[in-house]
This record gives structure tokens, sequence and C-alpha cells, in this order.
């Protein structure tokens, strides 16, 4: 199983049977692959469209019908096709339960950084912003490390997308959930141990008994 | 009953230095025959009021490429590098905006409301120069409103009196960008006879467009 696969499956465990939620582009779209189909869960994209469903056939998709990301979707039978100010309003009016972004930076606080690296990569915030703040939970499905420099560090030096504490972060390394005294390591993947996460860590991580290995 | 405008009336309608909104996300629901018009003739200065650039050559992408913007309001230009490298020559000033922010401000605007209060952007570069308000103790930021002289919106199907229906995701911007703009130019689909569009499936009522692009071919 490769990094990514690893934490699209173990994000899909965070998600309920029912769930609104919105998946953001790349890796954090994969975890629709590995949810149960009989779960219930509908897709939010913030382009408009409430039950994405799966690419169609090549040939068959409907130009007018993608994800945030531009790809070609299709919409589940209940779906709803919604305009923008409809879309951020279920956003930012906590309508929406799970949010699933990448990241760049997660600090000691649950603080993401997402959205520019000053002078080098502007990208903009898109509807990151109003993710982080409106959803009722946030999830940060992310690599541990960027060309060997951790993710996960004391204080952001980039612009954060919001100061909102993130309500998980999910790395190919471990889950860790901030908290109030900071960022708790609560799972470790298959075959790593603590002291291997604390050393691809540049931030504190606050251990509390025998970290539970993720059961994928 | 409206009349159809030829491409070349409509884009005359346009002057340089206009400021125009660009319905459309990712280019999925841009009114792609105005806005490839629009580059082609070569028009400058423009402030332009979109969600994304999109990729070079879709969405807005002709009017970056053709070097026709001075100013961008915008929530994302990731996947455009022409967007990002003339940001960062200075080229076009660039405002970028959270996409639930710009979409509310451009409702005000449209609505008839002096501003919204909102708590996206607070704590973050987005909060820079803006006034705070407290209210029963929560900060929101004050975020103003966006208009524009012009608005180019693209439907699935209009009527001869101008009434709008859109389609799944190409709903987006268009919509609320018709309520916002000074000139509002319908780019449909279709264009359809009376009682084709169901009232119910009316977005936009026909009052708030001004010129119906003609049919393409």
């Amino acid at each position: 199983m490769d990094a990514k696969e690893l934490i699209a499956r173990r994000v899909a465990q965070e998600i309920p049977a029912g769930a609104i939620v919105n998946l953001g582009i790349g890796l954090p779209s994969m975890v629709a692959n590995y949810l149960p189909v009989d779960l219930g869960v509908f897709f939010q994209a913030e382009n408009g469209v409430i039950g994405l469903g799966a690419r169609p056939p090549e040939g068959m998709e409907d130009i007018n019908l993608t994800d945030a990301g531009g790809g070609f979707v299709s919409a589940v039978p209940g779906a709803a096709a919604i305009d923008s100010a409809m879309s951020f309003g279920l956003i930012r009016g906590r309508h929406l339960d799970i949010t699933v972004l990448g990241g760049m930076q997660v600090d000691a606080r649950g603080r993401l950084a997402n959205w520019m690296v000053p002078g080098q990569m502007v990208a903009g915030m898109g509807g990151a912003m109003d993710l982080v703040v409106g959803a009722k939970q946030v999830i940060v499905a992310m690599a541990h490390a960027n060309k060997g420099v951790s993710k996960i560090v004391p204080d952001c030096t980039l612009p954060i997308t919001a100061p909102r504490r993130v309500s998980l972060i999910v790395t190919e390394l471990a889950v860790i959930r901030p908290e109030d005294d900071g960022l708790h390591l609560i799972e470790t993947a298959p075959g790593v141990t603590v002291d291997d996460v604390r050393a691809a860590t540049e931030a504190d991580l606050i251990v509390t008994g025998d970290v539970p290995e993720m059961r994928m | 009953m409206k009349q159809a405008i030829s491409l070349e009336d409509a884009i005359a309608l346009i002057p340089d230095g206009a400021s125009v909104m660009v319905g459309g996300f990712m280019g999925v629901g841009a009114p792609r025959r105005l806005i490839r018009a629009l580059a082609a003739a070569g028009r400058k200065n423009l402030t332009l009021i979109t969600n994304d650039t999109a990729i070079p050559g879709e969405g807005p992408g002709p009017l970056i490429s053709g070097g026709c913007v001075a100013r961008l309001i915008t929530s994302h230009i990731g996947k455009n590098p022409e967007a990002q490298a003339q940001m960062l020559s200075g080229q076009i000033e660039v405002e970028l905006v959270p996409q639930g922010t710009l979409v509310e401000r451009i409702r005000a605007a449209g609505v008839g409301l002096g501003g919204v209060l909102t708590q996206t952007g607070l704590g973050t570069l987005v909060e820079d120069g803006k006034q705070v308000v407290k209210i029963d103790g929560q900060r929101w930021l004050l975020e103003t409103p966006i208009q524009a002289d012009f608005a180019l919106i693209r439907a699935r199907r209009c009527d001869y009196v101008g009434n709008l229906e859109y389609t799944l995701t190409a709903h987006n911007f268009n919509p609320i960008m018709a309520m916002a703009g000074a000139t509002v130019i319908a780019e449909p689909d279709e264009i359809v006879p009376l009682g084709v569009i169901p009232p119910d499936a009316v977005k936009t009522p026909g009052l708030l467009v001004d010129h119906v692009l003609r049919r393409a071919c």
C-alpha cells in the first residue's frame, strides 16, 4: 500500500454513515474510493453539487458536471445542484459535517496553512478558508514531510488558512489529534514506532500510554 | 421582449478599463464566446472579477493570456501559471478573496446590502486593513460589496424576455453576478420561446438581463 492510499484509507474510517463531506482536490479526493457504497455519504463539492458520483465512462461525461478540481463526475440519486452562494452558505453555516483538506503545514496549536508560499506559490485560498471556518470537523490528510522537512511544526511559518484548531491530522506515519495542550499522537502507521514519528516531527508530540497501530 | 445582440455588438459595449464579472468555475459555466471575443478585440486595463482563472485557454484564461487584465479579484489562480507569473511580475494587481466571501460580496452589491459580516479570513492575511465588528462578543470581518460595469453570464437556456435557467455545476457564480453587473450580457446555450422555461425553474428573472447574445450558429 503506498503512502497516499494508506492516508486515504485511514481518513475513510473517520466518516460516519450519512455524513455530508467535502473532499479537497488531490489526495483528499481519494478518500471516496475507500468508503462502502451503502454508507449513504453525500459528497459536496464547493462548485455546486451535493451528491458527487463516480467519473462517467470515457466519452459520456457531461461538460457541465465536474468536481471542484474541474474533473468530470456524475451525480448520485438524490443529488442537488446549487449555486456558489448556497454552496458556501452550507459550508459557513455549519451544515457540512466533515471537510478533508490537504496541508502544507499544521502547527502545535492545530492551525492549518495550505494556500500560499509567499513569493513563490500563490495559488489563492479558493474555498479552503470557508471550509476550515465552517465545517463541523476538519481533517487534514497530508504527507508527514515535504522533501524531508516536517510539515508538522511548532508554529506555522506559512500564512495560516484559519486560526481554528483542526480536528485531526492523518499522515503516512501517524494519526495526530490537536487538543488544548498540544498535539496528541494517537496512532502510528503499521511498522512505524513512536520514536520514528517523533524523529520525523518538528513539533512536540504528546504520548499517553501505548500508542495503537492504525487498523487497516 | 429582448432582441438578440451579435457578438461584435456585445463586445463593442465593453470599453478599455471596464470592470467585468465573468461567471464560471474552472471554466465550467464560463461565457466562452464573449470571453474569447473580448480577448481577440484586444481590450486593455480590465478589472476582472471571477472565481478562478482556470487553466490557460479555459474560462477567463484568454483574457489573462491576452494581457487584457490590469486588476483581478478572484479566489484562486493556482491552475493558471500565466496568471501567477503576471501577478508576481506586477503586471496584474491581484486581490485574493476567500470564495465564500467573494460570492457574498458580489451578492451584497446585487441585492442592495452595504456589506457582509463573516468569520472567514479572521486571524489571517485576509483581515489586514479591514474593519472588525464585534456583535455580542463575537468578532466578524466586514467585507464590502463588489459591483461591476458588466456581468457576462453563461446560462443553459434563455427565453424571449431574458429569463435564465442554469444547469448542474454550471450555476456557480452566474446567477449571483447577474444581479451585480450594471449591464448584464447573457450567453445562453439555447434560446427558447416563452413558456418553455417553467416559472419555478427561472433562477435569473429576465428583468436583470440587458442583452442576450445571438445563438452560436
